[in-house]
């Protein structure tokens, strides 16, 4: 697929395809269009040309089957996005009792299992801004795991936090990663990219440059761009 | 000033229908004026612009002239409606949404676009996505100038004075026609009146805007 932000192509024929439970993550500097690439999987971005297909259906182009689609797509975000104005178990119950339909004591039930799991179980009365960011990105992926997504995407999402809560959050991510989540992550926590990946992605200019297990990648990259990537990075 | 306080009953009649006006077209206002914003930023771009195309037409026209086309023009237009109150909550409305509508956008807009992505990413449609996401954290946010919008409502259902409608201003001017010689104590006695409406709903705004400060 092709995307373009004016005269900025800023992606350039993608072509990728992720099987159930794979674990994906991307990677590559600033303005590679990793964040736009996982942000036109659920359609938050339009692509130009090409096809984007879950399950075997292509992606809907508006209206409602596009909101039953992005149902099925749990989308996690640098900046949290929690409704605001809602606690965080309403967070969590929102979108399984408004779009799954469920009764709202079956959801409720749902969301404090799942708030527990992620270890933020505790704050489900309050309100997000009231909480840390690391717990706020807890919630987060507690409300995309509610609608019990096919696919999850994180676009960057320790990049807003402080080292020590980088570490509860990622320790999460690899939990679901080791449930069997099929996952799409863009990140810049090479430690995790290690440790959870099945295949690391390496974007450059909008395109994919590189594909390859995080093994592979990190001890043995073979572009030039790949190798100045990592060299700038893993020197520190 | 004897007068109108052994006729004080009419006072209070005349306050009830200022205040019956006030109520029915605050919230025919507020429900149409959402309805216009809701069309402004949504993705169809034919009610967007019928939205748009309103408020500039509504917004740069006197109420004066609203009221004269509901109550002469529309008769002449084979558009009558038989009963006053109505007609003059039409009026009212017609007006006031308009403001309403830019007071609510100028919320929506204030509303963060990761809040949108966010519901949409949950599976949101458009409506539910500002039913339960957009809208209720927009009017947390413009409380302050959508009081002010209808305050200017309170005081605009004066203008039905000259449309055959006894309200509080129809009713002063009954009374300083009769009494001349107590005029001003007759205006007092009315501005008074205005004065404590506007000073319920600045109230009801204030409280509205505490009770809301905790969940923003």
């Amino acid at each position: 697929m092709n995307k373009w932000f004016g005269d900025l192509h800023v992606l350039q024929d993608i072509n990728l395809s992720i099987k159930q439970g794979e674990v994906v993550v991307v990677i590559g500097p600033s303005g590679s269009g990793k964040s736009t690439l996982c942000r036109a999987i659920n359609r938050l971005e339009t692509i130009n040309d090409g096809h984007i297909s879950l399950d075997g259906q292509p992606l809907p182009e508006e209206g409602k089957q596009l909101a039953q689609l992005r149902a099925e797509v749990g989308m996690v975000f640098q900046s949290f996005n929690l409704f605001a104005h809602k606690t965080i178990l309403e967070n969590v119950t929102l979108g399984p009792i408004r779009v799954r339909k469920q009764k709202k004591e079956d959801a409720e039930r749902r969301a404090k299992e799942l708030l527990d799991r992620v270890g933020v179980g505790q704050q489900a009365n309050k309100y997000p801004a009231q909480l840390s960011g690391g717990q706020q990105q807890r919630v987060a992926i507690a409300r995309a795991l509610a609608m019990d997504p096919k696919v999850m995407l994180f676009d960057e999402p320790t990049s807003a936090l402080d080292p020590e809560m980088i570490k509860e959050v990622l320790d999460v991510m690899v939990d679901l990663a080791e449930r069997g989540m099929t996952m799409v992550v863009v990140t810049h926590e090479m430690g995790f990219a290690r440790t959870a990946a099945n295949r690391v992605v390496f974007m450059a200019e909008g395109q994919i440059v590189e594909e390859n297990t995080p093994e592979e990648f990190f001890t043995n990259p073979q572009s030039d761009r790949a190798k100045d990537f990592l060299g700038k990075i893993l020197k520190h | 000033m004897d007068d109108v306080f052994s006729n004080f009953d009419l006072v209070l009649k005349a306050f009830a229908l200022t205040i019956e006006l006030l109520v029915v077209s605050a919230l025919t206002s507020l429900v149409l004026g959402t309805l216009l914003a809701a069309f402004r930023v949504g993705p169809i771009s034919v009610l967007a612009k019928a939205g748009t195309l309103y408020v500039n037409l509504v917004r740069n026209t006197p109420l004066l002239m609203i009221f004269i086309f509901v109550f002469i023009a529309m008769p002449e237009l084979e558009l009558n409606i038989e009963n006053f109150f109505v007609k003059g909550c039409l009026a009212l409305t017609v007006y006031t949404s308009a403001f309403v509508c830019e007071a609510i956008r100028s919320g929506i807009n204030s509303v963060s676009l990761g809040q949108a992505e966010a519901s949409r990413a949950v599976g949101f449609t458009f409506v539910q996505s500002m039913r339960h996401v957009i809208l209720p954290q927009a009017l947390r946010a413009v409380v302050p100038p959508l009081a002010s919008v209808l305050i200017a409502l309170a005081k605009n259902t004066s203008v039905a004075a000259a449309f055959g409608l006894l309200e509080a201003t129809a009713r002063m001017r009954y009374f300083t026609n009769n009494n001349a010689d107590a005029r001003p104590e007759i205006f007092i006695t009315f501005a008074i009146g205005y004065i404590i409406i506007v000073e319920v709903l600045s109230a009801g705004a204030i409280g509205l805007e505490r009770r809301w400060k905790v969940a923003r």
